[in-house]
């Protein structure tokens, strides 16, 4: 019978530990009600992302110049933009942009950094330490400037853009995979299976990757709006995808221009950028809380 | 303590000259040779030819680099394709005027983080911790070019407060700090919230730690104990982290200064990269590069030179 | 009543009186009754050693007595008198004020007791705040004097270095030269040399012996070493679970030892151990979860000679000798006539 002293009481904090992630997950949420309002603004996105050409009101390419300038109204709830077309259709269309660039750059990245991070762990000290000083040095660009040098270099296009978030992207990953891999490798129960003999690509796939890849995905998940916001910077300054694309940035630059006459279209470009990286941040702390134990304690 | 110094000094070395290589490989990978992409769709054969000589584009690759690379250690940065003048010249006309607005941003950020994130440890579980919490989580996330749009369009557009464009006239201190005011409060507004929490879960750690007990055990004013004994303890993670701000200030300082037209490196360079002007975008970019990979080595020397516990590793 | 003016008088006997003293923890699971009317007395110029095993609520009481326990504990009952004065009526300001200067603690872990980024010196002088008319080289003075008094060398360069730059038992040697520094009239040292070994321990020990003389103060040894607590102090107090299980003269404690459970401690102590056995003796059973104190005596479950009526019946304070109580039905029998 253990019996809690009463300095040992005073030490305890916490409730009893939750009995599974995702029961917990639910239970959590309920109780935090900025997490659910993170987790309702992201369905929201994804939800306008998967649905987007039926749910747009308007055609978000069709230009309609009588109509430009329309303030808001129950016609155009975001008005028109300087050509007649309907802003709100063109942020709709601009989520589709938003989370399919993400999502598959980021995936490429998790691609890429689960095979570079694999050989730094895995393979000889020169290789671990060359692709050291190369990422810290992709580490050392502040972000918006990589993006222009490469955009310089490559023209503006959506693969130039991906590009950027994939090399952006890439080290963190790969530092992650690497430390997972070297943390392992050394571990006396991967020794002792591979002096079974098992080989190391076994060792890898069946021992190592299912373990570290669920807070790897939560990890790079938490990206998704980083990168939209990068794309949408980049977009925005005129380096990102280029028009007719719908892009949140390419609405709040083309906004910008006629910010005076017509400031519901910055507004309606910027709208949608709040609600995303509002909406994962606060999903992701509440999440925080309950996937790291040490934050659970009440102190 | 001087060998760990050196060490750093000497990585940050080798992470510049990493950079550059990394540049210099993009710069050749790409189709087509340098000097097309340098001067652009506008170039004529004899142009290219002559930009191939004068960079060196017709000798050998490890040459060039190798040349480049004394070049820039010697301040050579090339020189601008339109405006001719050296790029050096101009990333050092720039690179001040960004750091003054790097500066004002974080600075009025540290001043009121720190207050505030002491103020939510000390009163925990008020609302105002608790609005703090929520608006600091809220303030990180979003982008800050959005903030410094809507800024725009508030306080100068619509309101008429400040300022649309420009950093103010020279020698006119007053003109240039009401100028910097937007700007800088939109590079800063994402560091209040993240400083603020740091200092505030620091804070909380440290006034847990048994030598503020016995601090108090001793008599010793509250006041005394949080400013002296607490809060100087609690601010060191803040100061680790300074160094590592300056990638994404350097970044808001891109977009602030594109927004409100203020000269500076973020504006020369998308200036630049609107036009292709390579060796601008180059010589910038590397300067940035530069300024980051010794802003970390130094916010870590600072942090050893007040933090004893720190020195003693040595 | 207010505290300021109630004059102090110079002849009190007891320097502290802790009387029926309860103290409450608020925890998610309930209330944790960590002291239970409790009750000590530490007569000027003495020292009186607190002993009991981790968790007996020994730290909560000093903790109390200076009124630093932590937020979720509650004085529920008893009194507290430090030189005559009521102590839990006094306004936190004036407790502030007599903390460092009249009452002063020594704690367990030197290691992290002391401020790591504050030189020796500067912590030394901002205890001596409260002292306006001294200038600040006269305080370092008496600082670097105290730190010669317990046994520093070379003090005046010391004074300029930082806690992690000296060993754990230089450490605790500094705690105590900063607690006595303004000459109190009580030192509480909880479990000073706990965390040192056998060799520094037996060093502090003869430091607050040599220190007593000039101290002209009272010192609350608080251990659980029953050895330290033999060769230093005039009394000593027994707890066990939050209670007062025996106080008393220390030849009285330890040659008459009048509770169950301080005769199985001095039974466990192997210094006492006279014969080779294969076994360390122990005393059975384990601490009682103090979210639900069992009636009758606390420490009946564990204890070999307990009747029925322990178990029913709390016991009341039973005169074992001339200033030695125990809180035993055992010895009933002996207080009357």
């Amino acid at each position: 019978m253990s019996a809690p002293t009463s300095e040992a009481i005073v030490a305890i904090t916490a409730e009893a530990a939750a009995p599974g992630l995702a029961a917990g997950l639910l239970r959590r949420l309920r109780s935090d009600p900025l997490g659910l309002l993170g987790l309702c603004l992201v369905l929201l996105v994804v939800f306008c992302a998967l649905t987007a050409p039926w749910i747009e009101p308007y055609n978000p390419f069709k230009i309609r110049v009588p109509e430009r300038f329309h303030a808001p109204s129950l016609v155009h709830i975001f008005g028109t933009d300087d050509l007649g077309r309907d802003v709100f259709s063109r942020v709709i269309a601009g989520s589709q942009i938003a989370l399919g660039v993400s999502v598959s750059s980021i995936a490429t990245a998790l691609f890429l950094g689960l095979i570079l991070g694999l050989c730094a762990g895995y393979g000889p000290r020169w290789l671990d330490n060359l692709l050291l000083l190369i990422f810290d040095s992709l580490y050392s660009f502040p972000t918006v400037m990589l993006g222009l040098t490469v955009v310089t270099l490559f023209g503006p296009s959506l693969e130039t853009l991906m590009s950027v978030v994939i090399t952006i992207q890439t080290p963190g990953y790969a530092r992650l995979i690497r430390t997972a891999t070297l943390a392992t490798k050394n571990s006396e129960y991967i020794l002792a299976i591979r002096a079974l003999g098992s080989s190391s690509g076994r060792v890898l796939m069946i021992h190592i990757l299912p373990n570290i890849i669920g807070p790897i995905l939560i990890i790079a998940s938490m990206d998704i709006p980083s990168v939209i916001t990068l794309e949408a910077g980049l977009t925005y300054l005129g380096m990102g995808i280029p028009p007719p694309a719908a892009s949140w940035g390419r609405i709040l630059q083309e906004g910008f221009d006629s910010i005076r006459d017509a400031p519901w279209i910055v507004i309606a470009g910027g709208i949608p950028l709040i609600f995303t990286t509002l909406g994962f941040t606060f999903l992701g702390e509440s999440l925080r809380d309950l996937l790291d134990p040490k934050l659970r304690r009440v102190v | 303590m001087l060998t760990y110094t050196l060490q750093r000094i000497a990585l940050s070395i080798l992470i510049c000259l990493t950079s550059m290589g990394l540049l210099f490989a993009a710069l050749h990978a790409i189709p087509g040779d340098p000097a097309s992409i340098m001067l652009g769709s506008r170039a004529t054969p004899e142009m290219r030819q002559r930009l191939n000589h004068e960079l060196g584009l017709d000798k050998p690759i490890l040459v060039q680099f190798v040349t480049q690379v004394g070049n820039i250690a010697q301040g050579d940065f090339g020189t601008d394709i339109f405006s001719k003048r050296s790029v050096g010249t101009e990333i050092m006309e720039s690179l001040p005027k960004t750091l003054a607005l790097i500066g004002a941003g974080l600075g009025w950020a540290v001043l009121i983080a720190i207050p505030l994130g002491c103020y939510s440890a000390l009163k925990r579980g008020t609302w105002i911790d608790r609005l703090t919490g929520i608006l600091s989580v809220g303030t990180i996330s979003i982008p800050s070019f959005v903030v410094a749009i809507y800024a725009l369009l508030l306080f100068s557009v619509q309101l008429g407060l400040f300022p649309v464009i420009g950093a103010g006239d020279d020698g006119d201190i007053r003109d240039q700090l009401w100028h910097l005011v937007l700007p800088s409060f939109a590079v800063g507004l994402g560091w209040v919230g993240y400083l603020a929490r740091i200092v505030r879960a620091s804070m909380l750690e440290v006034m847990n730690e048994n030598h503020i007990r016995t601090a108090r055990a001793f008599g010793l004013p509250e006041g005394k104990i949080v400013l002296h004994y607490a809060l100087r303890i609690a601010i060191l993670p803040t100061v680790t982290l300074l160094g590592l701000a300056i990638g994404g200030l350097l970044s808001s300082a891109v977009f602030a200064e594109n927004i409100f037209s203020r000269p500076g490196i973020g504006k020369l360079i998308v200036d630049a990269a609107d036009v292709r002007n390579y060796p601008v975008v180059q010589g910038a970019v590397l300067s940035t590069v530069a300024l980051f990979a010794f802003a970390m080595p130094i916010s870590d020397l600072l942090v050893a030179w007040l933090d004893p516990r720190v020195r003693a590793n040595f | 009543m207010a505290a300021a003016a109630e004059p102090v008088p110079a002849t009190t006997a007891n320097v502290l009186e802790v009387r029926d003293l309860s103290v409450q923890f608020r925890t998610p699971r309930g209330p944790v009754l960590a002291l239970r009317k409790v009750s000590v007395d530490v007569p000027r110029g003495s020292i009186v050693g607190l002993v009991g095993e981790s968790g007996s609520g020994k730290s909560t009481l000093a903790l109390a007595v200076m009124r630093l326990m932590p937020a979720n504990a509650t004085i529920s009952e008893g009194s507290l008198r430090f030189a005559g004065r009521d102590l839990l009526s006094l306004p936190a300001s004036e407790m502030q004020r007599l903390r460092g200067d009249r009452i002063s603690m020594v704690f367990q872990d030197p290691m992290t007791s002391l401020n790591p980024v504050r030189t020796i010196g500067m912590q030394m002088v901002d205890i001596q705040y409260r002292d306006r008319q001294m200038s600040q080289p006269d305080k370092r003075r008496k600082a670097a004097e105290m730190l010669r008094r317990v046994g520093i060398p070379d003090c005046e360069r010391q004074l300029d270095r930082h806690p992690h730059q000296f060993s754990g038992g230089m450490r605790q040697r500094i705690a105590i030269a900063m607690g006595i520094l303004e000459k109190p009239e009580l030192l509480i040292a909880d479990e000073p040399t706990t965390a040192l070994d056998v060799t520094l321990e037996a060093q502090i020990v003869q430091l607050l012996r040599d220190l007593r003389g000039e101290l002209n103060g009272s010192i609350l040894f608080i251990s659980h070493n029953l050895g330290i607590i033999a060769e230093l102090c005039d009394y000593v107090v027994v707890l066990y679970a939050g209670e007062v299980v025996e106080q008393g003269p220390i030849e009285d404690i330890f040659h008459r030892p009048g509770h169950p459970y301080t005769r199985a401690l001095l039974e466990c102590d192997p210094a006492r151990i006279e014969e080779v056995c294969r076994e360390l003796p122990t005393i059975s059973g384990d601490v009682p979860n103090l979210l639900r104190v069992p009636s009758g005596c606390v420490f009946a479950p564990r204890c070999s000679h307990a009747i029925d009526r322990c178990r029913n019946e709390h016991p009341a304070d039973h005169q074992a000798g001339p200033g030695h109580f125990a809180r035993c039905h055992l010895l009933q029998g002996a207080s009357d006539g």
